[in-house]
């Protein structure tokens, strides 16, 4: 944490030039300008006492290694001089000068910022009077990667993006594909595309409520909230061999059937939820300090939500009910029986059961699922056409999943053809004829958009993805601003941003 | 696996394709080594004859009516999705109709995101906006061109305030300066970096791995399909 204080040297309304200098590991100096509303058109001079001085010559260290002293190389520069330091001289100092107003980082490595997210904060006393989210730490050029990997390695990426709803990625991925080649993809296999879906959908709404619930002290919802992830991440594990970074949905289908136990494992984890997600209800919804915390703050009321192009449970939890599964559906969610949910409150108290009751209704199209499976048991999973389904028919052996050992007798003792065809999609990939889309799913947090463009060749030439995290961290300013520093955590949390997806 | 015909092939770029696209692998008629030198045209979007169907041409008709310029007949329609080329003097004109006429009303400008087709002279770079009405339950997408040499293109903030980082995030990634902007900076690259990683001649950097007696190129040297 990094602190910018003022000088008491400055006068009071003279042209005022902070600098902003972070001191990380890394020595990374991030250098900002602000002049005070009030400060007369005087320009300032920014250079440096000594031009052979480096940047780092400012951090408060090695100044008074120097022997010079913070307050007289601030003096002579007019300047805000910041740097880290042990929090008790920081404040002995504040308090010295008598001035409420502090620069304060929070993150890119605080606790409560879901991930990489950097807030800068102005504070009036404890008021925050201005908030500026900075990202892109976790930024993994996913969408460039993809520019040179085939159109079914894609899936591999994506997933990666929101690793707390990696499924939401692959398929809104696999739908921009299919679009482009007209593909239809067999119905077990939409059904498994839901499944994996609004389970994940609890899984993530469950981090979302636990780590909230944690910020502001309710630790026990975070443990019996990552109690029941864990659920259905073994149910996730079971099915194609992975916790998360799973690569289960692929262009044309998914990656494999449910394994002989997965009905039976599918309905004790129905089961376990319906035992224990009234949990949620019991611990929170009337818990006096939960709601002290929550209700009321972060508004951001339906103008708003459509001036920054807010989506999701923030966007419900302002009153309007628009779901993508049921006014743009895909994978068929318009055979399934679930209501939209809102809340009338707009704020953080009012995500909060949003997402808790979006989680019956994901268990209510889970169950419709289970059934669906019950009676499709045997059905292909994959597109039945050799020039864009994975070949191989995985299937789980001995040694692990893998290709089936009918499929690898075939390739390798009686059909040449079968190994040149099996080589050259695993190989070079299917082409994708040439074109644009933009494919939109309703994912845990809000529309998940993917904007595909292929040149005609066997890998996508731009892949674009809109990620609601990356949207919805624009409107922080609005939700924090004029509120208290200890609602920034509560507010951020509501928008349950994952940087993964937001830095991509 | 690829449609090409060895006529195709060898065609050079013309009004359908923008350039070949050529590579090392692929299946030439009669080939089996997988050797074949695959080559397919890169695809260039053409604009679809009247009528489109549906809501299209009558959303079309209404936004030619309302903004002075825009040709009618431009709009592409695939997949069920209608993309409009605007050109940038038009940009904001044709958000501000898009978003207010009652018969439009897309209120939502839900991503930008930026192409780049470095084989498109004059009109290298693309801003592709993604629109949605939540009104009327409809998507549409704007596609405005600017050149490499002058990546100028009108901000669309001031009508859709939602547009801010992706606008951001489109200069980071491709260099299209956003005039208007309130403040166009680096989003998701360090403030100091040089360059734009998206665009298609960015090198990509990579070192070539080594194994026991042997290399792998950096992935942009690698074999190409």
């Amino acid at each position: 944490m990094s602190v910018v204080s003022k000088s008491p040297a400055d006068p009071p309304d003279g042209p005022a030039e902070a600098v902003v200098v972070t001191v990380g590991e890394s020595a990374a100096v991030a250098v900002e300008a602000e002049t005070t509303a009030e400060s007369a058109p005087t320009p300032v001079d920014r250079t440096l006492p000594d031009e052979a001085a480096p940047v780092e010559a400012l951090v408060l260290g090695a100044v008074e290694e120097a022997g010079d002293g913070p307050a007289a190389v601030t003096q002579y520069l007019n300047q805000y001089v910041a740097s880290g330091g042990d929090w008790d001289e920081v404040v002995a100092a504040q308090r010295e000068r008598g001035d409420e107003t502090f620069v304060v980082n929070m993150g890119p490595q605080h606790p409560s910022t879901h991930g990489v997210l950097r807030l800068e904060l102005e504070l009036e006393g404890e008021t925050v009077s201005s908030i500026r989210p900075a990202i892109g730490f976790l930024h993994s050029g996913i969408e460039k990667s993809m520019e040179y990997k085939s159109f079914a390695q894609g899936s591999v990426f994506a997933t990666r993006m929101d690793y707390v709803a990696p499924m939401f990625n692959e398929v809104v991925y696999c739908l921009a594909v299919e679009k482009l080649l007209d593909l239809e993809v067999p119905p077990r296999a939409d059904v498994l595309r839901v499944l994996v879906m609004e389970l994940n959908r609890i899984a993530s709404h469950l981090v979302a409520i636990g780590t909230g619930g944690m910020e502001i002290g309710a630790l026990t919802v975070m443990t019996i909230g990552f109690r029941e992830r864990e659920m259905i991440l073994d149910f996730f594990e079971a099915l194609c061999g992975t916790r998360m970074n799973h690569a289960y949905v692929r262009p044309g289908g998914v990656s494999i059937d449910l394994p002989e136990s997965g009905l039976s494992q599918l309905r004790t984890v129905i089961e376990w939820l319906h035992k224990h997600l009234p949990e949620y209800a019991g611990f929170c919804n009337q818990n006096p300090i939960f709601k002290g915390r929550m209700q009321g703050v972060a508004q951001l009321d339906l103008t708003a939500c459509m001036a920054l192009g807010v989506s999701g449970p923030p966007l419900r939890a302002a009153g309007y009910p628009w779901d993508l599964r049921q006014d743009q559906p895909y994978c068929g969610y318009q055979d399934y029986d679930f209501d939209v949910i809102t809340w009338d409150t707009a704020d953080a108290y009012g995500r909060f059961r949003v997402r808790q009751q979006e989680m019956w209704e994901s268990l209510r199209i889970v169950e419709q699922c289970y059934d669906k499976l019950e009676s499709s048991v045997g059905q292909p999973v994959m597109v039945d056409d050799p020039r864009f389904a994975w070949p191989g028919d995985l299937t789980v052996g001995p040694d692990g999943q893998g290709n089936s050992l009918a499929h690898v007798k075939q390739i390798m003792g009686s059909s040449m053809e079968a190994l040149i065809q099996h080589f050259k999609t695993v190989t070079e990939g299917f082409h994708v004829p040439g074109g644009q889309v933009y494919q939109a799913v309703e994912s845990s947090k809000g529309e998940l958009g993917c904007h595909l463009v292929s040149d005609g060749g066997s890998r996508p030439y731009r892949v674009h993805f809109r990620d609601p995290g990356f949207n919805h961290l624009q409107a922080v300013p609005a939700l924090c601003e004029g509120g208290m520093m200890s609602d920034v955590v509560v507010a951020v949390a509501s928008l349950d941003p994952v940087l993964g997806g937001v830095d991509r | 696996m690829t449609t090409t015909t060895s006529d195709a092939i060898t065609a050079p770029a013309d009004d359908q394709s923008l350039a070949v696209s050529q590579g090392m692998w692929g299946a030439g008629p009669g080939d089996v080594s997988g050797f074949g030198g695959q080559r397919h045209p890169v695809w260039r979007q053409q604009p679809t004859p009247r009528p489109y169907g549906g809501w299209f041409d009558a959303a079309v008709d209404r936004l030619a009516e309302l903004v002075e310029g825009l040709d009618p007949d431009g709009a592409s329609l695939a997949h069920g999705e209608l993309t409009i080329p605007v050109p940038k003097e038009l940009l904001l004109a044709v958000a501000r109709a898009a978003r207010d006429d009652p018969a439009l009303r897309f209120e939502v400008c839900v991503s930008v995101s930026g192409v780049h087709y470095p084989d498109d002279p004059g009109r290298e770079l693309r801003s592709v906006y993604h629109l949605l009405s939540i009104t009327h339950n409809r998507r549409l997408r704007l596609e405005v061109a600017a050149g490499q040499d002058d990546p100028k293109i009108p901000s669309v903030t001031a009508v859709y305030p939602m547009a801010d980082w992706h606008e951001r995030e489109t200069w980071d990634m491709f260099g299209i300066e956003y005039t208007g902007h309130p403040g166009l900076t680096r989003i998701l690259m360090p403030d100091d970096w040089a360059g734009h990683p998206q665009r298609k001649d960015y090198p990509l950097g990579g070192v070539p791995i080594e194994f026991k007696g042997a290399q792998a190129p950096p992935p942009d040297q690698r074999r190409s399909y």
